[in-house]
């Protein structure tokens, strides 16, 4: 009979509930194991800020030397918060493409039929970005003393919280996008839609302050901006910013806990329609 | 999202009503729509414990369908499926402790081993430890790949990677493992493994097991089946069973003009006759003297004559009154298959 059929294993049957924890960390795990067994992406988080660096410094760096007045910023320093916006932004949402190949591989099938809680499946996935964004941001730190910015250990948590936030934030956006898509092509095309204008008005490139008008008021409802703010405020505490420290921090959780909730919401809708 | 290894006392009287004591699923009425197209159309039938049970269907006859609605990837349209007393559209969580599922693709990651798979899988089920461990190795044992544990899985052959998949679903203990035509790409010794491998589960283990198939051979295998076409059942019963209700045993006639031939049976032998595809279709008793009889009565109209016992194509024929691939279907396919690439 049914009931006791699963009760003649009681030693062996899986324990009652499994929680978030364990198939977080599990999906989490995988998600880094995968990225180091695959060599090319290593080189590539290794190479990528470096070769950024190496030719914003020798392109930028020598076409716009109009900042040498005292007072002024140069523009190489100007633009490295926004080069290591870039690098987080783009490799975070990036990490994502994996929902789209586990979902053609059929691994997201066979978590899908697990016990697990959905927001584990989420929180696994968009962990595991967030690990590999924030470590590829925070190697692009080491050039920071090129740029005369010597962190002191408070300073220096601060940006790792910001960065972390940044990665954490972006990666679950990545994963809402890559969420309903069924080929990697679909995703390249939203995203280009999507991510070259979040960097460029996020005053990475610019100065929110030089902004006016409709411009303005876009870089005001940008997210990255105040990660942008935030960094540079942490990096060069003396220049003048739009936003406060704390106000930026503010915005960047809110937006994380948006993101997180708007991929969890994504997960959780159970259709008549397949589900891969 | 905390759910219980139900025990007795928390078995509902509702659903043991509804399901009787022997029943591990129950599928009650379901109804599918994709937008417009019905894919099933009032689904109904239960599956015994400790059954080896077969879903037989050409491609397209909702198998795949039904397969999603119990595996909880997908809620019906209408209609209700159990597993245990668990419904599948409403307590998920429950209802996915208690089942193993092997999808027809791989869901097994190539990058990964053996062993760390089983390892990921086991998390998910909430094993963890030395317990898992010692399952995992001994689940590997099981099917014989245990000394391939710490060898990447994309380095495994199609019959190995399938007992991964195998050894994936059954990790956790389920009182019921679903497949989804489990077969496909296995050579024919990989293939008789397989079902070998089931019927010692069902045996030794006392695990209900489903299986999707659209292969003759294979769904002869099962203890009890249902034959489904275009959304619906058409039979339901053992092998045996369904065959036997053929009565006797099935004659094919190839004739120049079947329709003409059949009407002359028809009248001279009162038995009744179908054509199809160029051939006249009886199901008789003492099949090999109304030969002899049906040849003498019409000398060089018949090119070729076949007598066979029943097989559960004759049964899918006899209840449908088509082959089991049309050509309709088969175009269907092949236009099917061509959409694809054009993607």
């Amino acid at each position: 009979m049914a009931a006791t059929q699963t009760s003649s294993f009681p030693a062996q049957v899986a324990p009652v509930s499994t929680g978030v924890a364990l198939p977080s960390f599990t999906l989490w795990w995988r998600e880094l194991v995968r990225f180091y067994r695959q060599r090319s992406r290593v080189i590539g988080v290794i190479a990528s800020p470096l070769l950024f660096w190496v030719v914003i410094g020798s392109g930028f760096g020598t076409s716009f030397r109009s900042g040498n007045a005292a007072g002024q910023q140069h523009y190489l320093d100007y633009f490295y918060p926004g080069a290591l916006i870039m690098i987080v932004l783009f490799t975070s949402i990036f990490t994502m493409m994996s929902v789209i190949e586990d979902r053609k591989q059929g691994f997201l099938l066979s978590v899908l039929v697990a016990p697990v809680p959905r927001s584990s499946i989420v929180l696994g996935k968009v962990l595991g970005g967030t690990t590999l964004s924030a470590v590829q941001g925070l190697i692009f730190l080491v050039f920071a003393p090129l740029v005369g910015v010597h962190l002191d250990l408070l300073r220096f948590l601060l940006v790792v919280v910001t960065v972390f936030l940044l990665s954490f934030s972006l990666t679950a956006l990545g994963f809402a996008i890559a969420w309903p898509m069924d080929s990697t092509q679909a995703f390249h095309a939203i995203i280009n839609l999507f991510l070259i204008p979040l960097w460029l008005l996020s005053g990475a490139l610019f100065p929110l302050a030089g902004a006016s008008g409709w411009l303005r008021l876009l870089m005001r409802i940008n997210p990255l901006t105040y990660g942008v703010e935030a960094l540079r405020t942490l990096l060069y505490p003396s220049t003048p910013v739009v936003f406060s420290l704390g106000a930026s921090m503010a915005t960047m959780v809110l937006f994380s806990a948006i993101m997180f909730l708007l991929a969890f919401i994504m997960v959780n809708r159970r259709t008549t329609k397949p589900a891969a | 999202m905390a759910s219980k290894v139900p025990s007795l006392e928390e078995f509902s009287p509702d659903s043991a009503a509804s399901a009787p004591q022997s029943s591990v699923i129950s599928v009650e009425n379901i109804v599918h729509r994709y937008d417009t197209r019905a894919a099933l159309n009032g689904v109904t039938f239960r599956v015994h414990h400790a059954e080896l049970f077969g879903l037989l269907g050409p491609n397209g006859s909702g198998k795949t369908t039904l397969f999603r609605i119990l595996s909880t990837l997908m809620i019906p349209s209408s209609g209700r499926a159990l597993i245990m007393g668990y419904d599948a559209a409403t307590e998920p969580a429950r209802l996915r402790r208690q089942i193993g599922v092997v999808f027809q693709a791989q869901s097994v990651d190539p990058k990964l081993t053996a062993y760390e798979n089983l390892w990921h899988q086991g998390h998910l089920y909430g094993l963890r430890g030395r317990a898992l461990k010692s399952r995992i190795l001994e689940i590997l044992n099981r099917v014989g790949l245990a000394d391939r544990a710490h060898e990447y899985v994309e380095t495994f052959s199609g019959g190995m990677q399938r007992r991964i998949e195998l050894a994936k679903g059954l990790l956790h203990h389920p009182s019921v493992l679903l497949l989804d035509e489990p077969t496909t790409g296995l050579d024919p010794g990989a293939r008789r493994d397989l079902w070998q491998y089931l019927a010692i589960l069902r045996d030794e283990e006392r695990v209900s097991v489903i299986v999707t198939t659209h292969l003759m051979e294979e769904a002869e295998r099962c203890d009890r089946l249902v034959i489904m076409n275009e959304g619906k059942v058409v039979a339901l019963g053992t092998p045996a069973e369904l065959k036997k209700e053929i009565g006797g045993d099935v004659i094919l006639l190839d004739a120049r003009e079947p329709e003409l031939l059949a009407q002359r049976i028809q009248a001279k032998f009162n038995v009744e006759t179908t054509t199809m595809e160029g051939q006249v279709r009886l199901e008789l008793e003492n099949g090999h003297r109304f030969i002899a009889e049906v040849v003498e009565a019409f000398p060089g109209e018949i090119q070729a004559v076949s007598v066979s016992k029943p097989s559960l194509e004759d049964v899918f024929i006899h209840r449908t009154g088509h082959r089991f691939w049309t050509e309709d279907q088969q175009g269907e396919l092949r236009k099917k298959s061509q959409d694809k690439k054009k993607h």
